[in-house]
Parts: structure tokens; sequence; C-alpha cells
């Protein structure tokens, strides 16, 4: 199913007629309902496949020689860019997204999930309110904004794909969710002090970028229910054709090693619902498949040794006498 | 006062034969020679004031029945509460929320403990408030004290203090224990109804001191002064040793003398008495135990199921902790982006062992969403509901006194259906304590017409069957049965026209004899008028009774001691020959003939009266009539009579004794009347002896007196009979038998006699024709052995082993046994050695009947049925008998309505009147047992589906103790979200409607039998619930844990898993209520999708309000979830998935193996009983068909008895004659 949404635009024939004078009153007059315009959604029952590419990449964006101790690699200061080809197995329509996964990576911790301070992020006035951040509280004396250790671990590896040696752009912009954005970070929160202790724990924020529109952050903040999760880097808003072969730029600065985690960068396009989710076609398959079985056991049951409906002859004092 | 100075002019003493033989004991005996402990109490009479110090002042006249006072109530009520360990668990969470170890906010923790504290408390609070003013109506009635110089005047039964002096008028309850000083009789003797303390109905004399009778008005109280020395407060109600000091002289006071809190004066105009012992010193409240907490079966049951729960739940709480601090131990230091270690030993994989405990604080709060902290407060919410219904059935409710049913502790609603035993008290409970004088039989034939209600239900019965059969029979069949339809109606003929008459005249009280043979008059032409006469004189000469003039009416009431003798002098007088007056020594009676306008009045010398004892079973009079003529007239049990009767006396014998057959039969108490001419000198010649035998003095006495006076009553001439009803409460015989259809057991616990309550067994059904009796019974001849006690016990283990013999020999199926066992017997019988031969004994027969029992053998009979056969039991009873039976059971129920409100008070259910016993067993107890076991199944199931997926979780996130809901889900979860559903099925399931219930007793056995909370049912429920969460949890982490779940590529975070998970909960869960009622109506309706609804409202709204209070459930429903088709599919699959091996299973359960109820329900659902009405009948027959008491099986009984009859006649008869006959 494909939902196209309706040609017409805003300020289409309508209003520029409203603007000019008025000769002739009997003109009908515009709306959208009368001239049959209303947006609608048109069903178009055509296959879809979501299309998802998985590149696997933590061991391999390790250096040979430093493949023994890749903690080190990581934690060391020395250049982590990393390339990595990805072939188009189908054609992808746009938009396709960019997703990490990260797996073995207790985001759902519990003292994870509680080093967070929503009235920082949300409100400036509130930048004191640090107490549920610690250890990631305060740095030099002063709070950090945005404290807590989800912020301090934010994702940091960074990709940037070529196709035919042309930049694909990725659009960052509307990956994560509009209320959160309009509501929960605030539009005047600037980051204050962030990866500023002794520790540096993932990126870095845009300092003169206000939080709602660190996009990466908000995202990164919705804690994952999951030790496996996938969360989304950016959209490609181009269509990929079979075949092409995709450059990937990436830098690999996210230390997963200390906890033999993967990591790996997915490309996919959507369905109506969602990624690809295999499972739950062949859960309703089962689960009709059940039922249906069921169905037949008692069709034959009632065809073969039915029990008439209300035959006294079931009840306990006709069946063994001798007792109620 | 005219009335009692008119009275007083009769010596009772010169009536009372016997009674007044007793010397007086401050003759013979010297004071009690009273010392030491437990005679300490020194009431000094008239000086109350002294009383007010230590160490005489005693208790007050107070009585308080209350658990709580205003002070003692919030610690006390508080430590009931958290005395149930859940309560407790949940506290002690409550308080460590408000440390850091907590996995939720304090708010989630303690809001839903204090409110469902709070409701339990409330109804504590209320129920308590109740028994307040119950306590203070009684503490406020008002009673007459002397109040100094002779005047006295009303004051609270409360204010009452030892020492005063008490005037109580006629019918007034006496507010203390009191000595009886003087009365309105001369003699100083007064009468008074004990019924409240020992149930007995007859009166009982007391007799004051006759020092202290000149103390008869008012003012003589101005100077009164004594002393009393007595024994301290006791429960025994038959024992009192005391000394009065008056005078400078010590007189020796005995039980006689002393008048009981709660018994009631009768017949006497006012007495004086002086207060012993007040408020809960008095023997009543002494004898009266703390009323029990009782707890259902299924509660206790319960609670063992909560164990395992709880042991579930420091199980996983265990393996959780466990795995946290392997994780915590390896993996933590690794996961830098946590930053360990941890200052606060949380999450110090340096210190696994320390986090480990305080993370096993935590996950012991966390999965406390196994344990249905909502589970009590639901219950009890629902049974306070159900309750509610229980007042409000307009079937329970008594038009005559106004009085509707009463559910005075709701905690055993359930238990209600899962009786077993009853015991039932006698007089107040099954029988109105009334007698019709219903038939006689005089001279050999049989008058009355009124048929007993057992002869009219045969014939309805019989008829009903030729009917059906003739219907569906084959036409040689019915001829047959056209044959047998025909006899059984000759058979039953004088019944079936008899029920033509039931209108008429209005009913005189004591009288409902029908015929008009002998009424207006007619007798006279019956052709043995002269015994008819005799019959009448009998009648209304030889009693003890005393004629009443109403002032205003002219009437004639009477007041006698026993109420067969009040309606035997009724009949008398409706037969013409009015009982009207009585003094010192004669008897008038007037006599009225129809030939005679005026009524003649005779008058009788009585020369001697031998009174009737327990023992002698008997009662004559010797009376001169005014022809010289000098009569002994007697009245007395048959087989007494019958021993007695002369050679040319026994002219009737053979008939009378065969109506006496059918008397005992239709369960009328009957009594054989017989006379004998004396000649003058052989009158007077006994006469010496008699009056000889009456001065003796010595133990002998008695037994002297009685010897002389049996040689009189010998030679004796048959009359005739006399049956009299014992009028049973209104619809007793019906409920019996739906009760015993029902398949419980009944036993009557009486303190009447023996052959009372036999009588009694047979009007009500207990006992019927054909029944073998086992009674058992003391043998009381004091043997010679050493042992006299050893040798009585062995006696009746003795009975009771050959009564069990029997049982185990009997072939018949129809046999069935009843045990009769009277008191002093029973004492034995209750003893450890031999009350469990006893019990097992009791359990193999029908019905058990005991007589003659104490309050106290009441309460212990209970305890036997109920430790001895482990069911559930059930005591029933109106007065304060009663009480200790009613605690002692597992369910009391109280008679309301009648005076006297001991029982009701004591009891858990308060009923107007006995027949409603079955509709609060059979419909309610069945409706509440079902109500609550599923409630409670449902309960856990719901609890463990949704508590489990918070521990799969754990698994999924390293055991750190995050919860994937939002704490405010998990709050609501129990006392919002899929509360109101369960409350519906709990108060309004049914799974057949009241009707069917009733016409179907059966079905009440599910009930004792626990079919529905029995373990496997339970376990069952678990599984479904484990089954449940699993499914909800890895098919919800499958679909959404990695894959975007919207075509805009986001992918789910924790709340968005969370909801949608907490979503599929609350459809699977509701659904399942859904599935499991079977009585939908609009209310169930609105609740469980209700509750739905009420989920995605309250997302809608919390989404909006969150940003304050949850920043990632904001706008979790409306900008995350409700966009995403994946959600709503995944929350269709999952409900289906969860519920369709219940689905299933009811599905086979239903095809394969119907229970009853199933069945019935298809039965009214498809209308096959309108189509069918033979089948309906049939299966309401077939459903009793092993009852052996009862109504039915009485019925059955003579129903077998009279086809057996007919088999007979119809084999001599020819078949074709009697058809054309009946064509």
């Amino acid at each position: 199913m494909n939902s196209n949404s309706p040609s017409t635009s805003a300020g289409g024939p309508g209003s520029a007629d409203s603007t000019a004078p008025r000769r002739n009153s009997k003109r009908p007059k515009y709306s959208r309902f009368t001239q049959q315009e209303l947006p609608a959604c048109k069903p178009i029952l055509t296959p879809k496949w979501v299309v998802e590419i998985i590149d696997r990449y933590e061991t391999d964006c390790v250096p040979l020689d430093s493949r023994n101790d890749k903690v080190g690699f990581i934690q060391s200061p020395q250049d982590k860019t990393c390339h990595r080809n990805l072939t188009v197995p189908k054609r992808m329509k746009r938009p396709i997204y960019v997703y990490y996964q990260l797996d073995n990576f207790y985001q759902n911790h519990r003292r994870y999930v509680k080093s967070r301070s929503d009235q920082q992020l949300r409100n400036p006035g509130d930048e004191g309110d640090t107490s549920a951040c610690e250890p990631e509280d305060t740095a030099h004396g002063m709070p950090i904004v945005p404290c807590g250790l989800i912020a301090w671990s934010l994702f940091n590896d960074t990709y940037n794909f070529t196709r035919n040696d042309q930049l694909v752009t990725i659009n960052k912009t509307g990956i994560s969710w509009k209320s959160d954005r309009d509501h929960k970070f605030g539009k005047n929160v600037y980051p204050r002090n962030f990866q500023n202790n002794t520790l540096v724990g993932g990126a870095h924020l845009v300092a003169n970028k206000s939080l709602s529109e660190q996009e990466d952050l908000i995202v990164w903040m919705r804690t994952a229910a999951l030790p496996t999760f996938r969360k989304l880097y950016g959209k490609i808003e181009v269509d990929l054709q079979a075949g092409d072969v995709i450059n990937v730029e990436l830098q690999n600065n996210y230390n997963t090693y200390s906890f033999d985690g993967k990591k790996k960068l997915v490309l996919s396009t959507t369905s109506w619902l969602g990624g690809k989710n295999d499972f739950l076609g062949i859960a309703y398959l089962v689960v009709g498949g059940l039922c249906f079985f069921l169905s037949l056991v008692f069709t034959i049951i009632y065809l073969v040794k039915p029990r008439k409906l209300g035959d006294p002859s079931y009840l306990s004092w006709n069946r063994n006498p001798g007792g109620h | 006062m005219t009335r009692g100075r008119i009275r007083a002019k009769i010596r009772r003493s010169s009536l009372y034969t016997f009674s007044c033989y007793r010397p007086h004991p401050s003759e013979e005996e010297g004071p009690h020679d009273i010392q030491g402990p437990g005679y300490s109490r020194l009431v000094y009479c008239n000086q109350p004031h002294l009383h007010e110090q230590k160490p005489l002042k005693y208790c007050t006249n107070y009585i308080s029945t209350t658990k709580y006072n205003i002070i003692t109530f919030l610690p006390k009520a508080i430590f009931e509460q958290f005395r149930r360990v859940a309560n407790l668990y949940f506290l002690l969470a409550a308080i460590l929320s408000l440390t850091d170890v907590s996995p939720f906010s304090p708010v989630s923790m303690i809001a839903p403990l204090a409110f469902v504290v709070g409701l339990s408390m409330a109804k504590e609070a209320l129920e308590d408030w109740r028994r307040f003013i119950q306590d203070m109506k009684v503490n406020l009635r008002k009673a007459s004290v002397h109040k100094g110089n002779g005047v006295f005047g009303n004051r609270p039964w409360m204010k009452i203090r030892v020492g005063d002096v008490v005037k109580v008028e006629k019918d007034q309850f006496f507010p203390a224990d009191l000595l009886l000083l003087s009365s309105s009789y001369e003699d100083g003797i007064c009468y008074v109804e004990t019924m409240n303390l020992d149930g007995e109905t007859n009166l009982k004399v007391k007799r004051a001191l006759e020092v202290t009778l000149p103390l008869e008005n008012d003012a003589t109280f101005k100077n009164f002064n004594a002393t009393i020395r007595c024994e301290d407060p006791n429960p025994n109600l038959y024992t009192f040793i005391g000394n009065l000091e008056y005078d400078c002289m010590v007189y020796p006071l005995d039980p006689g003398q002393i008048l009981l809190r709660d018994s009631k004066l009768r017949n006497t105009a006012y007495v004086y008495g002086i207060v012993i012992f007040t408020g809960h010193d008095s023997k009543v409240m002494q004898n009266s135990t703390k009323s029990p907490s009782k707890r259902s079966r299924i509660e206790m049951q319960m609670d063992k199921i909560i164990y395992i729960l709880f042991s579930l739940l420091v199980f996983i709480s265990f393996i959780s902790s466990i795995g946290f601090i392997v994780k915590t131990k390896n993996d933590m230091p690794n996961w830098w982006y946590l930053r360990p270690p941890d200052e606060h030993n949380l999450f110090n994989p340096k210190k696994p062992e320390v986090s480990g405990f305080y993370h096993l604080i935590t996950a012991l709060m966390l999965y406390g969403y196994l344990i249905p902290i909502s589970l009590y407060v639901s219950i009890e919410v629902v049974k306070v509901l159900q309750a509610l219904f229980m007042n409000r059935d307009i079937h329970m409710y008594d038009e005559e006194t106004g009085t509707p049913a009463e559910a005075r502790t709701s905690n055993l609603n359930e238990e209600l259906g899962q009786v077993d035993t009853i015991l039932s008290d006698k007089t107040g409970t099954l029988t109105c304590n009334q007698m019709d004088f219903l038939k006689c039989s005089i001279a050999g034939s049989a008058y009355g017409t009124r048929a007993s209600d057992v002869e009219l239900a045969a014939a309805k019965q019989m008829a009903m069957d030729m009917d059906g059969q003739s219907k569906n029979s084959t036409p040689l069949s019915w001829q047959k049965s056209g044959i047998a339809f025909g006899q059984s109606e000759i058979e039953l003929e004088t019944v079936v026209t008899s029920t033509d008459k039931l209108e008429r005249k209005p009913a005189i009280k004591g009288f409902s004899f029908e015929d008009s043979r002998l009424m207006n008059g007619n007798w006279l032409k019956e052709p043995n008028a002269d015994v008819i006469l005799l019959f009448f004189r009998i009648l209304s000469i030889c009693h003890t009774a005393i004629p009443e003039i109403n002032e205003e009416t002219g009437d004639l009431t009477y007041e006698a001691e026993s109420p067969d003798e009040s309606s035997f002098l009724v009949a008398a007088k409706e037969f013409g020959f009015e009982f009207c007056k009585r003094t010192q020594s004669t008897i008038g009676v007037r006599e009225r003939y129809p030939s005679y306008q005026q009524p003649s009045e005779r008058e009788y010398k009585v020369l001697n009266l031998l009174d009737f004892t327990s023992k002698r079973k008997r009662m004559s009079v010797i009376v001169r009539d005014e022809t010289g003529q000098i009569l002994l007239l007697c009245k007395g049990a048959d087989s007494i009579i019958f021993d007695r009767l002369s050679k040319n006396g026994r002219m009737y014998e053979e008939a009378t004794t065969k109506h006496l057959n059918e008397y005992g039969e239709a369960g009328l108490r009957t009594l054989a009347l017989a006379y004998k001419k004396l000649e003058l000198a052989e009158y007077s010649a006994w006469s010496e002896e008699f009056s000889k035998a009456k001065t003796s003095i010595g133990g002998d006495r008695d037994a002297m007196l009685e010897r002389v006076s049996d040689m009189m009553e010998r030679d004796l001439i048959l009359v005739g009979a006399t049956a009299v009803e014992d009028k049973l409460q209104k619809g007793v015989p019906q409920c019996i038998d739906k009760l015993a259809q029902a398949g419980l057991k009944i036993w009557v616990l009486t303190g009447d006699k023996m052959e009372t309550a036999i009588n009694i067994g047979f009007s009500c059904s207990l006992l019927r024709q054909g029944m073998k009796q086992i009674c058992i019974a003391a043998t009381n001849e004091a043997t010679l052995d050493q042992d006299p006690e050893k040798s009585v016990k062995e006696n009746i283990l003795m009975q009771i082993t050959n009564g069990s013999q029997m049982i185990k020999l009997e072939k018949d199926p129809h046999a069935a046994f009843a045990l009769i066992i009277d008191g002093k017997t029973l004492t034995f019988a209750l003893e450890d050695d031999m009350k469990h031969q006893f019990l097992n004994l009791a359990v193999d027969c029908a019905s058990v009947i005991c007589c003659r029992v104490s309050p106290k053998q009441k309460a212990l009979v209970t305890r036997l049925v109920k430790e001895g056969t482990g069911k559930t039991t059930l005591a029933i009873g109106d007065g304060a008998n009663d009480v200790g039976m009613i605690q002692e059971a597992d369910i009391g129920v109280g008679i309301s309505g009648c005076e006297g409100m001991q029982a009701v008070m004591a009891s858990d259910f308060a009923i107007a009147q006995f027949r409603f016993l079955e509709r609060l067993l059979v419909v309610h107890g069945h409706w509440c047992y079902k109500r609550i076991a599923q409630m409670i199944c449902y309960f856990f199931y719901k609890n463990i589906a949704f508590g489990l997926t918070i521990f799969y979780f754990e698994a999924f996130a390293a055991f750190s103790g995050q919860s994937v809901y939002v704490d405010w889900y998990m709050l609501l979860f129990n006392v919002v979200l899929t509360s109101l559903p369960v409350i519906s099925l709990g108060v309004f399931e049914q799974d057949v409607d009241s009707e069917v219930c009733l016409q179907f007793p059966a079905l009440y056995q599910q009930g004792p039998k626990n079919l529905f909370f029995d373990w496997s049912r339970i376990i069952g429920w678990m599984v479904n619930g484990l089954y449940t969460s699993l499914i909800i949890f890895f098919l919800n982490i499958i679909i959404f844990y990695d894959q975007a779940f919207r075509s805009g590529g986001q992918t789910a975070d924790m709340t968005a898993v969370g909801t949608a998970m907490f979503t599929c909960i609350i459809w699977a869960v509701n659904c399942q209520i859904a599935l499991t009622m079977s009585h939908f109506t609009w209310i169930q309706h609105l609740f469980v999708w209700g509750s739905v609804t009420t989920w995605y409202v309250f997302l809608v709204f919390y989404g909006e309000l969150s940003s304050t209070l949850d920043e990632n459930a904001f706008k979790i429903l409306t900008e995350v979830l409700a966009p995403a088709p994946i959600y709503w599919i995944t929350t269709l699959l999952v409900t289906i998935v969860c519920n369709l091996p219940y689905l299933a299973h009811i599905s086979f359960q239903r095809s394969f193996n119907p229970m009853d109820h199933h069945v019935i329900q298809e039965i009214k659902y498809y209308k096959r009983d309108i189509e069918d009405r033979h089948m309906w009948k049939r299966e309401r027959s077939k459903a009793r068909q092993e009852t052996k008491i009862g109504f039915t099986a009485r019925v059955d009984a003579k129903i077998r008895l009279l086809k057996g009859r007919l088999q007979k006649k119809y084999s001599l008869m020819s078949a074709p004659s009697v058809i054309s006959q009946q064509t």
C-alpha cells in the first residue's frame, strides 16, 4: 500500500480566485469539498519490499596490527577513519534510513536510565538541577549541560557516503520525535561544560547549537529497551539503484571494544509497517494456521461425535448414578 | 395490678404438687460455708455507694461487644491490617521506596497501599460502629431502680450498680443478675423465661427467701439493709452459692433465688431484686465468648497461594540478584558508559556482594506485582457489595416483621457456598413454639380432616407423576397408569378433597381442627357421644393452666406451662367446654350444649394433681364432680398410657394405635388420654398413703411419691388420643427439603426433651416413617459398680458400635438412618476417647438430632463436627443459648425478628426466617463461592502475567532493576486498569440464574466439592498466567527490539516498547476476563471495555501531561504509537495468542466434559425447558434422587408405600373392570 499525499498543494487556484474582483456573483464558491479535491489517500496495492543493508564493521575497522588490543586502539588518539563498500542488492527508494546498531550495550541499565536531568534539558534556568546525573553532574564545580551518563556517552561514530565519487548527502534533521524537539529539549538551552572532565565519554556537541537542534543527542537520549538496538543516524534522500556501490567513510570513534559490542551500519527502507519485520508476518501465519487447525478439529468433533447442546444426559447425576 | 391480685389468691404451691413437697432448703440446711478463693464477692444491698471504691468496686453494667474504641481504633486497626503478610510486605516496600534502592518512585508504592489499607480500615470502622449502636441500644434500656427513701425511678441499664434494688415488671428483661427479694405473688415466686440463656421455652419458677417476702412495696426499701457474700463471677448458669446476712441472721442462697440477666419476667406483675453481678460479670456475659474472627476456607487457601507467590517472588529475586552479581562483577567493569565504580555501592563491581544485597531488596520490590496488592481490597469491596445484594434481596425480606436479611460480616460470603453440615436450633428456629390442635382419635374413630403437609404433597406428586407417564408412554402403560392414578385418587381422596377447603374462618391460635362431626355440638350425634364427652372433659380439666380474662373483650386466655396444654384448652373451648375458673381446689368448666341456650357451669373439686415430669411422661388429676363421682383423668405419652390400661379399657386400643401411628408419621405430637372411675374407699386409702409420702422426710421421698402415684395410675380406660402440630415456622419443611436435595446434612440440636425433638424431626421431615432410628441414651440406673461413670461410658460406646454395625450391614439402598442422642449421653460421647466413634456414626446417618443439650454442648458438638469432618459447618439459631454454637461454627446464622438479639449479635448472617436459609445458601452462597473463586484465580493469573514480564525484562537489562514500564502504568494496573472488571465478575457473575439454582439444588454441590478452587484449577490459571507473560513479552520484544516500527524510520525506545507491551497486557487480561464471565450485563461490558478504553484515555492524558511528570512518555500514544500500524497489529496478535489456549480449553471442556451448569445454561439458552417441560421436571427429580431426608424423600417413601399397596390390589382386581369404571 502506498499513500500519496494529495497533489493539490496549499495556495492552488482557489486562493488566486479569492483575490480576483467579484464580477460574477453566480460563480460557485471554491471549496475543496465542492470541487471534490479533499485530501485523500489512494491506496494502491503494490508489493513493496523493505531493502536492508547491514554492515558490521567494529572489527574490520581496526587496523590489523591493533586487533590484539582493540581497546587500546580505540582509546588512542590516532586517526580512526575507515572505508567500507556497500553494494545495493535491490533498488532502494528514498527515503533510505541510515542506522547504527550497537550490541551488548545496556542503555536500559538502571544506573544509566536514571542518569539524566529532564529539567535541565528543557529549561535554561534549571541547569543546576543535576542531582540525578551523578557521577557526570558537574565538572570544575560547574554543572554540565546536558548532564548525566546518557548524554556523556553519546555515540560518536560518523558516516559519510559517496556513490560513484559523488557525495550522498545524509539529512540529519527530522530523525528525532517532533515532541522531543519542541518540548523536551529547550530551544534556548545550549551545551555548557560538556565533555570537559578528565574522562571524555562520547561525542562532543556543537557549542552554539541549541539542544533542540542537536538531533543525534535527542535520538540517543531515547534509551533503548534492549542491549541490542538501532538508532537513526540520518536519511538519504536519493534513490539507490541495484548494483550501486556505496563507499562509506566512517570515523570509528566509539568504544564498544571494552565490552565486546558489535557495531553495525544499517541502511534500510521502510514500508507502512516500518522496517524489515518478517517475524510479524510469520507469527500471523502461524496463529492463523493454528486457529484454522483448531476450528477444523472442532468441526470434525462436531461432525463425528456431536454433543447435543443442552443434552441432559451430560448432567452429573445422569452420568454417575450413585452420587451427585 | 388487679390481675396480679386475683392470681395471687391462688397459692401456686398447692397446685404444683411435686415442687411444693420439696422442703424449703433454709429449714434443713444451715448457711453455706463460704470461704476461700472463688467466694470473695461481697455485696452491700441497697447501699450501692459502698461499691464505688476498691476493693468493692465491681465492673459497671455497661456492656460492650465492639472490637475497638476511639482511642484504640487507629493502632489496633492498623495492627490488624498489617497482620496480613501481604500488607506487611507492601508496607516495607513503601518504606524502602523512599531510599535509593527503590526501582520506583515513592508515590507509586505508597499511594496504592494507603488506598488499600484505608479502605479496609474504613470498612472495619463502619462494622464496629454498627456494633456500638447495638450495644448502646441495650445499655440505654431503662430499668426502675431504688433511688433512696423508698422512691424508685428509671435509670438506664448501664448506670445500674451492684447493690442497687431493682424493680422489674412483667415481660421486662432483667438488667443484671439479681437476687429475688419478693414478687407480686404472696409467696414470693415468679416465673422466668430463660429462652435467651438456654433456649428452653417453658417457664421456670424462682422463689424468694421467706425472710425477704415482707419487702413487697416500694416504701419498704427505705431502711432495707443486708449483705450478700457469694461466689465470684463465673459462667456457670445453673449454680450459685451465697449467703444473705439480714437482720443478724445468715440465710443460704441457691440458684432458685437468682434472676439472670437477659432472662425475662413472665406471668408475674413485678419483682424486686438486688443487683449482684453487673455487666460483664453477669453469668450471660461470662458465658459469651469473644466472637472469633472467622475466615473462609477460600481465603485460607488463598493465603497459601500468596505464600507460594511469595516464594516465587523471593526465588526470582534471588535469581535476579545472582544474575546481577555476576553481571556486575564480571561485565560491569567493562561498561565504561556506566562509569564504574559507584560510590553508593548500588552498582559497584568492586563490592558485588553489597550491591547484590541492595539489589535483592530492589528486586523484591520490583517483582512485587506478583503479589496482588489490590487482591485483599478488591475481595473486600466485592464482599461488601455481595453482602449489599443479600441485604437487598427481596426474597429474603420478611414482610411480617419487616426485617431484611443482614450479612453482618461480609468475610464469609463464599463460605456459604461450601456448607456441608447445618446445625440447627429447634425452638424459634424450626418451630414457632406454638401448638395447634389438629386431629384427635376418640373411641377408635379418627376426627380432624385437615391434611398435614406431607399428605398433600404426596398426593400432588403422585398425580403429577401419573400425568407425566400417561403423556409419554404407550397405550398399554397408559392404561396401567390410568388404573394406578385412579387407585391413588381413591387412596388419597380424603386428602385431596380437604385441600379445597383451605379458605376458612379466621384462624384461632392453637386450633386448626376441622371436622363437622365434632364441631358445633354435632358430636352428640356421634355413636360414642359419652366417650367424646369424657374426652372433652379430660381436655378441659387435666392441666395446670390458669385462665386469664381479657378485661376489654371478656375473652379467656390461658397461661399454661407448655404450649400443648394451652392448645388443648383452646380446643376444649371450641368444642364447647370452656375452662373458666380455677381456685385453690376447684376447676370451673362452662359447658355448652347445643340443646341449651345458656352454658351451664360445672365445678370440679381437684383432689390431687400428679405432676408431669419428663420421667413420668404423664400427668393426672383426681377430681370429684358435682355428682360426687371421683375420677382420675390422665394424659400422657401413648406408650406409657397403653401400659397402664385395664383389661376392659383396651377397647379402642387397636384403632387408636393405628391412628397414633398415622399422626406420628405426619409429624404430629401425640398424647393419649385415659380415665378411671374411683370408689371413695379406694381413693381415701390411697390418699392417706399419698399424704404420708408427701410429708415424709428423707432422700427417698421422691421415689416414694412416685411409687404411690404409680399405684394410682393403673387400670386406666383409654378414651382417645390427641394430635397436636408443633407449628413449624413458615416454609421450614420445604427449606429443609431443598437443603437436603442440595446435599447438606442437617443436625438439630435442641434443649427440648427427646420426644419433642423426635416429633419435630418428623414434622420437618428430618425423620420419616421407615427410617431406622438409632437412639442413644445413657442408662440411668446407678449400677453397683465402683465406677458408675465408666460403666455408663462402656454402655454408650456399645450402643455407638452397635449403631455403626447396623449401618454397615444394611443393604437396602433406600434405607436411611437417624441418630438421636440426648444431652447427658452427649457429655460422654463428646469426650476425647469416644468422640470419633460418635462422629463416624453420626456422619453415616442421614439426620442427627441431639436433645437436651446445653448451650456449651451445642458449641462442643459444632466443634466436633467442624474439626472432625474438616468440612464447613453452619449453625443457625435464634436465642442466646445458640450463641456458642453460632460462634463456633464456620458460619453462624442468627434468626432476627424474634425477641432477643444475642444470637443475631453473635452471628455472621442474620435472616428473619429459617426458610430464607435456602436462598442464602443455594443462591447467594453458590454464586458467591463461584464468584470469589473465579475472581481469586483470575487475580493470580493477571498478576503473574504482568509481574513475570518485569522479570523477563530484567534478564535483558543486566538485572539492574530497571522496569520497562513507566511507574504510573504499574501503579494503575491493579488499582484502576484491571480492578473494575474483576470486581464486576465478583459481584455480578451468575452461572445460572437464581430460579435455576433453586430448582437444581444439586448444583450447590459444586461448592462443597470445591470444584472451582481446587489446586488443579489454581495451577491451571497460574500456568495460563505464565504462558500469557511469555507471549506478551517475547512477541513484543521480537517485533520491536531493533527494527523501525514506523514508516518514518524511527526505532522503538524503551518507553514505546513498554507501552506497547502494557497495551497487550491490558487487552489480554481484559479479554480473558470477558471469556471467563458467563453473565454479561451492560455493567460487565462497561467495565471490561471501559477498562481498555481507560487505558487509552489515560495514555492520551498522561502523554499530554507528562512533560512535567515523566519525559519519556510524552505524547507516547498520540505521536509515537497510535500512528504506527504495527502497534495495533501487534496488540491484536498478542491478544489472540494469549487467549487462544483458554478458549480451546473451555471449548474442549464444553464439548467433551460439560459441567452441570454448562448443560443447564444450554438448556435455558435453547429454551429446551419450555419445549419439553417433562425433561426439566425429570431432571429436577433426578438431581435429588439420592436424598434421604426432607419432604421429598418422605413423599417418595410414601409413594413407594402406596405403590406397593396398589400393586397388591391390582393383582387382585381384574383390569378391564377398573378401566371401565374409570372411563
